[in-house]
């Protein structure tokens, strides 16, 4: 009957990838992302699709292996733990090549931690994961609306380029309620003659496979894949500014940490401050642009994350620590307060007037 | 406003807006009664619990019942142990939180019998039209359905708590009343409320009968 529905970010994920043709998942119950394997159950029988509890979150990530080495559309979700269990999955993936969508709904750690909202798997998500050389495009939301359309483009990505696509999410951004309009485009997958599928006696063998029996063929396939990941660094970095036009205080924050943030920034306009905010959307490839255009201009940068300071590296690294970076933050489950970001601004700005 | 049962229990899918409704609800009975407590039997969501307004209900002695463990990190499906008194204890008028859906609605079978056998309870199905697993009024009789066999108790009317969160307008509102109709007219069960945030009252309140105003628990963004 209505256009929109309230929905959980957990549920919007889900949703959104069925939308996007994902007729299978595969995956462990964790908590703050069980909603979203909870819709699957209730929702993949009725479009013909497969819901799976595999027996653990390895077992899951292997079975996304198996199904993306097909060439369909596959995914599944865990939270930080779980995530640190697929690692072994996701690195044989990227050196098989496959596209898959992984979700990390993230909790407070390291260990078992707890279960409140985190952002301190930014460094595992960005940085490989796993262990050789690789990456996954890494997509930041920060309302319930974006966790279903960077669902949807994340599926496009990870299809475009023949890699895994993160959705890097927190236990708020999970468990919290919105409106959502879900009446996106889906793009047309591009073909998948790689996939093993039979071959009908009509073609060669297709082999999906991460073992190389030559070194040589293993430097030339990483290079290859080297030259893929430069061209999702060139063309697919995306994120978000707001009031960075006369800043010159700039605050770096994703997704629950960029909402409060906002919060923060419109009380400092304000009290007159001139304050900005990059909020990066992919966190790889991470945006340089926006913090290379504000690096000769601002007189100080604010990183506000739910973590001992991950994300701070990149933005120093795309300044050039040109400006000072300092770092607003809270860990363990524990959220940044709308006045504790404001508290950091107006002593970056010189303190109190 | 209607007297209260001794017992008030409020159902519905995960995210109708139930806890909303029971902390109102528990505000209303203490204005009839002293001794009101509030029983969160949700055993299911980790975040946004009745604990939240934990502050507000001791400064005007309502009573929590509650797990230890609700909103902590101990991460297990933990009951209140003092969850008998809402049965035994029949000076205590009481709002339960039922948990979400037939899964979070299990623990209510343990309490079903005593419930019956008392007869001074309501039970109160909370519904929301734009919620993805209820947008019609027949797949909100099967989660109806789902959770009076798990909880070995039936429903004795309906909450029609349509609603967008923050954003929601009258007309909203106004547009969900003939999905409260289907679903009363298909379950039986009278609509007992339909509730709004306070904000949208006075537009709605010669339009809608038995109209509840809702003062929402704090959001943290």
């Amino acid at each position: 009957m209505a256009d929109k529905v309230l929905m959980k970010g957990n549920e919007a994920i889900a949703e959104a990838a069925i939308l996007a043709g994902c007729k299978h998942y595969f995956g462990y119950p964790i908590t703050p992302q069980t909603e979203i394997a909870a819709y699957m159950a209730k929702k993949m029988p009725k479009i013909g699709g497969c819901f799976l509890q595999a027996e653990s979150e390895i077992a899951a990530i292997n079975m996304v292996y198996g199904v993306a080495s097909t060439g369909k559309r596959v995914m599944t979700s865990s939270s930080s733990p779980g995530i640190s269990l697929k690692g072994e999955g996701l690195s044989y993936m990227a050196g098989s090549d496959l596209p898959c969508l992984v979700v990390n709904v993230q909790r407070g750690g390291p260990g078992l931690g707890g279960i409140q909202p985190s952002q301190s798997d930014y460094f595992q998500a960005t940085k490989g994961g796993a262990h050789g050389d690789f990456k996954m495009i890494v997509l930041a939301p920060a309302s319930v609306q974006e966790m279903a359309e960077l669902t949807v483009k994340g599926f496009e990505l990870a299809d475009k380029y023949r890699m895994t696509s993160m959705i890097l999410a927190d236990g708020t951004m999970g468990q919290m309620m919105e409106p959502v309009e879900l009446d996106f485009d889906v793009k047309e997958r591009p073909a998948t003659p790689w996939a093993t599928t039979g071959t009908k006696m009509e073609r060669e063998h297709n082999i999906v496979n991460s073992l190389s029996l030559v070194a040589e063929d293993l430097e030339r396939l990483n290079f290859e894949r080297y030259e893929r990941y430069a061209q999702v660094e060139a063309n697919e970095a995306m994120y978000e500014e707001y009031m960075t036009e006369d800043a010159d205080i700039i605050v770096a924050a994703f997704g629950i940490a960029s909402r409060v943030s906002k919060n923060a920034i419109n009380e400092a306009r304000k009290q007159g401050i001139k304050v900005g905010l990059i909020r990066p959307i992919t966190l790889w490839p991470f945006p340089k642009a926006p913090f290379e255009k504000v690096a000769d201009k601002a007189k100080a940068i604010i990183s506000v994350e739910l973590s001992m300071g991950q994300m701070i590296e990149d933005v120093k690294l795309a300044t050039g620590c040109k400006v000072p970076v300092t770092l607003c933050n809270r860990v363990g489950g524990m959220i940044p307060s709308p006045e504790q970001v404001l508290e950091a601004i107006i002593e970056a700005n010189g303190g109190a007037n | 406003m209607k007297k209260f049962k001794r017992i008030t229990l409020l159902c519905g899918h995960y995210g109708s807006g139930k806890t909303n409704v029971a902390v109102n609800m528990a505000r209303l009975l203490r204005k009839q009664t002293d001794n009101v407590a509030v029983a969160d039997l949700d055993i299911v969501n980790p975040y946004f619990r009745t604990k939240d307004s934990s502050g507000e209900f001791a400064d005007n002695g309502i009573r929590l019942i509650v797990s230890d463990y609700a909103n902590s990190n101990v991460d297990i499906p933990a009951l209140p142990q003092d969850m008998y008194a809402i049965t035994d204890d029949k000076s205590l008028s009481v709002i339960i939180d039922v948990g979400g859906d037939d899964r979070g609605a299990l623990a209510l079978g343990r309490l079903a019998l005593k419930i019956i056998e008392e007869n001074d309870y309501e039970m109160l199905m909370v519904i929301n039209c734009y919620r993805p697993l209820t947008r019609d009024a027949q797949s909100t009789i099967e989660v109806m359905r789902e959770i009076e066999y798990v909880g070995h108790i039936s429903f004795t009317g309906i909450v029609n708590n349509s609603n967008l969160g923050a954003v929601t307008t009258t007309d909203d509102v106004l547009d969900s009343v003939e999905y409260a109709n289907e679903v009363s007219k298909l379950s039986g069960l009278p609509i007992v409320y339909t509730s709004v945030e306070e904000h949208l009252y006075n537009d709605l309140c010669d339009k809608i009968d038995n109209l509840l105003p809702l003062s929402l628990q704090a959001r943290p963004v």
